[in-house]
C-alpha cells in the first residue's frame, strides 16, 4: 500500500466522518460548519481525482457560498424561533426519507455500472483542438454542451427571483437585508480595502485561464461575489436596491450575450450555439467575461437575500 | 544538489506539520476562545510557511514559487484579520455570544 492510497481512504473515511457528524449535529449553526468542511474535504477529494475545476468549484460554491448562505439561514431561523431552530418530527422524517432514497438511487446507480462505462472522453479530446480551447473542460462547457451551460446560468437568475419574491410588497424593488458588520473603521475596514484589488485580478485570472487549464466562469465569479459581498459587509459601499438599472444589465449581461451569439451561430454558423471557423476561442472567452460577470452579481445578490427595506429619497 | 532539495522539503514540511499536529492540540485542549485562537494563529503563521518556504525548491519555475508565496501570504492576511474579528467579538459580548 503506497503512501497515496493510505491518504485516500483516510480522506474518505474523514469525507464520510464528517458527513455523519454534520448530519447528527444538534445545533444549526454546528451543522453548517460541518458542511462547510465537507465541502473543502470534498475538493481535496476531487483533486485527488484529477478533476481540478470540479475541486475549484465544490470549493467556491460548495464549500464558501453555499456555507454563507445556509449561516444567513440560520442567522434568521435564530430570529425568528431563538435558539430551537430544529424542524418538526414531520418535516425532518420526511427529510431523511427522501435522502435515504436519493442515497440509494445513487448508490445502486455506482454500484451497478454497466460493463463498458459509456464515455465520449476520446471524442472530446481528438476534436478539442478544433475550437482552439486547451482544457477539455471548457470545450464540454462552451462547445459540446454549450445549451446546458447556458440554462445553468438562466436558473441562476431563476434562483434569484426566488429569492427576490420572498420580499413583501412594500419593499419589492428596495434594498437586500444584508447584515452589515456594525463597527466602523475595524480591521474588517482593512481587509475590504486590501483584499479587492487582489481578488479581481484573482477572479479575472481564473476567467481567462479557464480556456486552456482549470478555472472558469462560476469560479472567477464567485471570486467577484466575494470581494463585493466584503465591501458591502464591511459598509465601504452600501447595498444597492434591487431595481437599479445597472445591476440588473449586470444580472442579464452573460446570458444575453450567450444567447446573442447563439443565434447568431444560427445564421454565421451551422446551427443554435454553433461557432464560426476559427472565432470559437474568443466568442468563448468573451461569453465567460460577461457570465462571470454576471455570475459575480447574482451570487452576491443571492447571499445579500431578499429585499427588506425600501431607500429613502 | 537535487537530493540536498529533497532532503530541505522533507525536514521543513515536517518541521511545518509538526506546527499543525501542535496547534490542533491547543485547539482541542485549551480552555477558552481566546487561547484557542492563539493556538490557530501559530499554525498559520509558522505552519504554513514552513510547508511553503520546503516546497519552494518543488515548485514550477519563479512563477510557481511566487504564487506558493503569495498564498501564505493572503492566508496570514485573512487569518490575522478573521482572528482579531472573532477575538473582538468574544471581547465585547462574552465567550458564548
Amino acid at each position: 500500500m503506497t503512501i497515496l492510497s493510505v491518504f485516500d481512504i483516510g480522506l474518505a473515511v474523514l469525507i464520510l466522518g464528517i458527513g455523519v457528524w454534520t448530519i447528527a449535529a444538534r445545533e444549526a449553526f454546528a451543522a453548517v460548519i460541518g458542511f462547510v468542511v465537507y465541502g473543502l474535504l470534498l475538493s481535496i477529494a476531487w483533486v485527488r481525482l484529477s478533476a481540478v475545476d470540479v475541486a475549484l468549484t465544490e470549493a467556491a460554491i460548495g464549500g464558501g457560498m453555499t456555507g454563507m448562505l445556509m449561516l444567513g439561514a440560520v442567522a434568521r431561523l435564530r430570529l425568528a424561533k431563538g435558539n430551537d431552530t430544529r424542524a418538526s418530527l414531520p418535516v425532518r422524517l420526511a427529510a431523511g426519507v427522501l435522502c435515504a432514497l436519493v442515497a440509494a438511487g445513487l448508490a445502486t446507480a455506482i454500484l451497478s455500472p454497466p460493463e463498458a462505462i459509456p464515455t465520449l472522453a476520446p471524442m472530446v479530446m481528438e476534436n478539442l483542438a478544433q475550437s482552439g480551447l486547451g482544457n477539455p473542460v471548457a470545450g464540454v462547457l462552451f462547445v459540446y454542451r454549450a445549451l446546458d451551460t447556458l440554462l445553468e446560468k438562466v436558473v441562476l437568475i431563476l434562483a434569484l427571483l426566488g429569492v427576490w419574491s420572498l420580499a413583501p410588497d412594500s419593499v419589492w424593488g428596495g434594498i437586500p437585508g444584508l447584515r452589515l458588520y456594525a463597527q466602523r473603521s475595524s480591521t474588517l475596514t482593512f481587509l475590504a480595502q486590501l483584499l479587492p484589488p487582489l481578488g479581481i485580478v484573482v477572479a479575472i485570472y481564473m476567467c481567462w485561464v479557464g480556456a486552456k487549464e482549470p478555472g472558469g466562469a462560476f469560479q472567477g465569479g464567485t471570486v467577484l461575489a466575494a470581494m463585493w459581498l466584503l465591501v458591502m459587509i464591511a459598509g465601504l459601499r452600501s447595498v444597492p436596491s434591487i431595481d437599479q438599472r445597472w445591476l440588473r444589465l449586470l444580472l442579464v449581461v452573460g446570458p444575453v450575450i450567450f444567447l446573442a451569439i447563439g443565434i447568431a451561430g444560427m445564421v454565421l454558423a451551422t446551427a443554435f450555439l454553433a461557432y464560426p471557423a476559427g472565432y470559437a476561442k474568443p466568442l468563448i472567452v468573451a461569453v465567460e467575461f460577461a457570465l462571470t460577470l454576471s455570475i459575480g452579481v447574482a451570487l452576491g445578490l443571492l447571499a445579500a437575500g431578499p429585499p427588506e427595506r425600501v431607500q429613502r429619497p | 544538489m537535487k537530493l540536498a532539495f529533497d532532503i530541505f522539503t522533507v525536514v521543513l514540511v515536517t518541521a511545518g506539520a509538526l506546527f499543525f499536529l501542535a496547534g490542533t492540540v491547543g485547539l482541542i485542549r485549551f480552555p477558552d476562545s481566546l487561547t484557542r485562537l492563539h493556538a490557530l494563529t501559530k499554525v498559520d503563521n509558522l505552519g504554513l510557511g514552513l510547508v511553503v518556504l520546503g516546497l519552494l525548491p518543488q515548485a514550477n519555475g519563479v512563477f510557481g514559487a511566487l504564487k506558493l508565496v503569495s498564498i501564505w501570504l493572503l492566508v496570514q492576511l485573512s487569518g490575522a484579520i478573521v482572528t482579531q474579528l472573532i477575538a473582538g467579538a468574544v471581547r465585547q459580548r462574552g465567550p458564548q455570544g
